[in-house]
């Protein structure tokens, strides 16, 4: 049992959706980001997913995209990630890594996982790899002690969903629409439907995440998923802030308010 | 003769080996998985065989001569046979793809197309197939490109596709390829993404590797017609590696045929300013394959480098990284010199003006000739022809301006 699967199952306990916030590890810079991270955490953040920043981001919007390219600038290395997981896990938070793939694998995919086991993290969400792909990294991450995160979509078969359920563990990564990360407007009508169709097939957790940026969004998500992922909101209040006082204040409101959200009433 | 195993490359889930597979969103695997299905049978579906032959005859001039380069041949040293793809529409072995893709899309009742470009050769090729064939098009382009490419941006958007300009990362090819994908998961109900060379996620580089084929199955035929024998060997340059897959798999199983990579050089290997995956990256995975990539230590993909915009990507497709693996091919880094040398010699010899990306299996032919002696027979293979690149190389002779030679 991880520390992710013991948050999740505390706070099924509270009976109350998880709140799960994203942020590029070395944005804008290692420092800053770990200071953002603990400004989540004391607001409410149940989970940690600390972004490994990687030049071809193919699933992640402009926003995102903007925060990586800074964290690369800013001259982001894996090791600093994994400082940057232990800051987290230090401030009190589940944290895991969410990367793509090449970096792992040029890394060595055992070394990584050692190495982020050492750190503290659960585990890894890998949006570009898929368990028909994952022969080393189950291995890996049975050896490690890691949860495996995988994402599924609306247009995910019925017979993917449970053969990605199966090979899950932690939680199961749901995207809400057909597209990248980045805020929308309005939640999406095809995730309730995912998390059912996701419900016939598994009992583990499950999260949703993709285009949440407001408590209201968050409220209507927590009424059907165990976990509310939030990224590109969060980022986007220290983006656009001025100073980093300002930002940090902006996040720490609107992680006040999703954690109001996730609360099922 | 000694019996050849069979060539039966990839396996059912796309892996030439340890290469290849599908390195993507789950979002976009049933997508793959329907195309993948949709390509299998259309294969065996003879109104779609016999109405995409009728296509490459009618429409793109296809199948191209076997062209024997006696001049070329005199100064290389050894007897070289061009096969003509800069003859086809387009003047690309490119439209071979995008046809048989976008006729795909047709049949998956997909009304819209999209497609990354470089310099803007595959951006057209895309273009040309969805005005011929009625698909909206929009193609993702990098913004230093489109500045670098200004014909081609006006030639595609007079045929009538949407040229966006990629903003992102170092604003070239690799950019504009991951803006098509984020495209592409938005909007897959209704879009196909005519992927423009033989790398990305299974099926792409087998069905490319399909599409394109031809090269090499005609060149055969066409090189015992005129020889009564094989090729001793076979030459194409290699970026994302299409034209030359399409070259190569006709010889695969012929053992006596040795077959040959040209990758970009650029300055040289022994810099930092080239595009030469094979001969100088490291295995890793980008764009939705496990192959061969330029990456610094921690895994991020390093800017390649190379006077040919149609050569210049930081990957290559994965049949290449196992034809390499296996020594099966042969990978040489040709730089931006002796391609230019080579250029400058098919104009002069042979009134011939190759794309800059044919230049480097030009010149890399000249090497070959030199190893295997003057009674071989090397065909190369001319996969473009040079219009669009007279700026570049006007500006390389030093051709423009008063002080011209």
């Amino acid at each position: 049992m991880t520390s992710l699967d013991e948050t999740l199952a505390r706070v099924r306990a509270e009976g109350r959706a998880a709140l799960v916030g994203y942020w590029p590890a070395g944005f804008p810079t290692k420092e800053r980001s770990i200071r953002a991270i603990e400004t989540m955490i004391a607001a409410g953040a149940d989970i940690i997913e600390v972004g490994l920043p990687y030049s071809d981001p193919v699933m992640d919007g402009g926003t995102i995209q903007a925060a990586a390219g800074q964290a690369l600038a800013a001259g982001t290395r894996i090791s600093d990630v994994f400082d940057v997981v232990e800051a987290s896990v230090a401030a009190g938070a589940a944290t895991v890594v969410m990367t793509y793939w090449n970096p792992v694998e040029r890394y060595g995919v055992d070394r990584f996982a050692s190495d982020l086991a050492k750190a503290g993290g659960a585990g890894l969400i890998t949006p570009d790899m898929i368990p028909d792909e994952a022969e080393e990294w189950t291995s890996a991450s049975e050896t490690h002690d890691l949860n495996r995160i995988y994402l599924v979509a609306p247009s995910s078969t019925d017979s993917r969903l449970a053969m990605t359920a199966n090979e899950a563990s932690g939680f199961i990564y749901a995207t809400a629409v057909m597209g990248v990360t980045g805020q929308r407007e309005q939640t999406s009508s095809a995730a309730p439907t995912l998390v059912a169709r996701l419900r016939d097939v598994t009992d583990k957790p499950i999260g949703v995440g993709l285009g949440v940026s407001s408590g209201e969004q968050a409220h209507e998500v927590a009424a059907f998923a165990d976990a509310v992922i939030v990224g590109s909101a969060l980022i986007k209040c220290v983006l656009d802030a001025d100073d980093e006082e300002s930002g940090l204040a902006a996040l720490r409101e609107l992680t006040l308010e999703l954690r109001a959200g996730v609360e099922r009433d | 003769m000694t019996a050849v195993p069979t060539y039966d490359m990839p396996d059912e889930r796309g892996h030439f080996g340890r290469f290849g597979g599908r390195f993507m969103p789950e979002a976009l695997v049933g997508p793959l998985e329907e195309i993948t299905i949709a390509w299998h049978e259309a294969q065996n579906d003879p109104t779609f065989t016999n109405e995409l032959e009728r296509m490459m005859r009618e429409y793109a001039n296809v199948p191209s001569p076997l062209y024997e380069a006696r001049r070329f041949s005199k100064a290389a040293g050894a007897r070289i046979l061009l096969k003509r793809e800069d003859l086809n529409h387009t003047g690309a072995h490119k439209i071979r793809n995008v046809i048989g893709q976008a006729l795909l899309a047709k049949r998956l009742g997909k009304p819209r197309a999209i497609a990354e470009t470089g310099a803007g050769q595959h951006g057209v090729a895309s273009a040309t197939a969805c005005a011929y064939l009625d698909l909206e098009c929009t193609v993702y382009m990098g913004a230093v490109d489109v500045e670098r490419q200004a014909l081609n941006v006006a030639r595609m958007r007079m045929l009538g596709a949407e040229v966006v300009a990629v903003e992102h990362g170092s604003r070239t090819l690799k950019d504009a390829i991951n803006e098509a994908l984020r495209d592409w998961v938005t909007t897959v109900d209704t879009t196909h993404y005519l992927f423009g060379t033989a790398a990305g996620p299974h099926p792409f580089p087998t069905m490319v590797r399909d599409l394109v084929r031809g090269i090499g199955d005609e060149a055969k035929a066409q090189c015992l017609e005129l020889t009564g024998k094989l090729p001793d060997a076979a030459v194409a340059c290699v970026g994302g590696g299409s034209n030359a897959i399409g070259l190569f798999t006709a010889f695969i199983g012929d053992e006596s045929v040795a077959l040959y990579g040209m990758e970009a050089g650029g300055d040289g290997v022994d810099t930092d300013r080239h595009a030469a995956t094979i001969s100088n990256g490291s295995v890793g995975v980008l764009h939705g394959a496990r192959s061969y990539l330029l990456q610094d230590e921690d895994g991020q993909t390093l800017e390649s480098h190379s006077i040919s915009a149609g050569l210049d990507y930081p990957g290559v497709g994965p049949e290449h990284a196992y034809l390499a693996a296996t020594g099966r091919a042969k990978y040489q880094a040709i730089t931006d010199a002796e391609a230019m040398e080579a250029f400058e010699l098919l104009c002069r010899t042979e009134g011939i003006i190759p794309a800059i990306e044919s230049a480097h299996a030009l010149a890399g032919s000249l090497k070959v000739a030199k190893e295997l002696g003057p009674d071989a027979v090397i065909v190369v293979n001319l996969s473009g022809r040079g219009d669009k690149d007279v700026q570049t190389a006007a500006e390389w002779f030093g051709l423009l301006g008063g002080d011209a030679k």
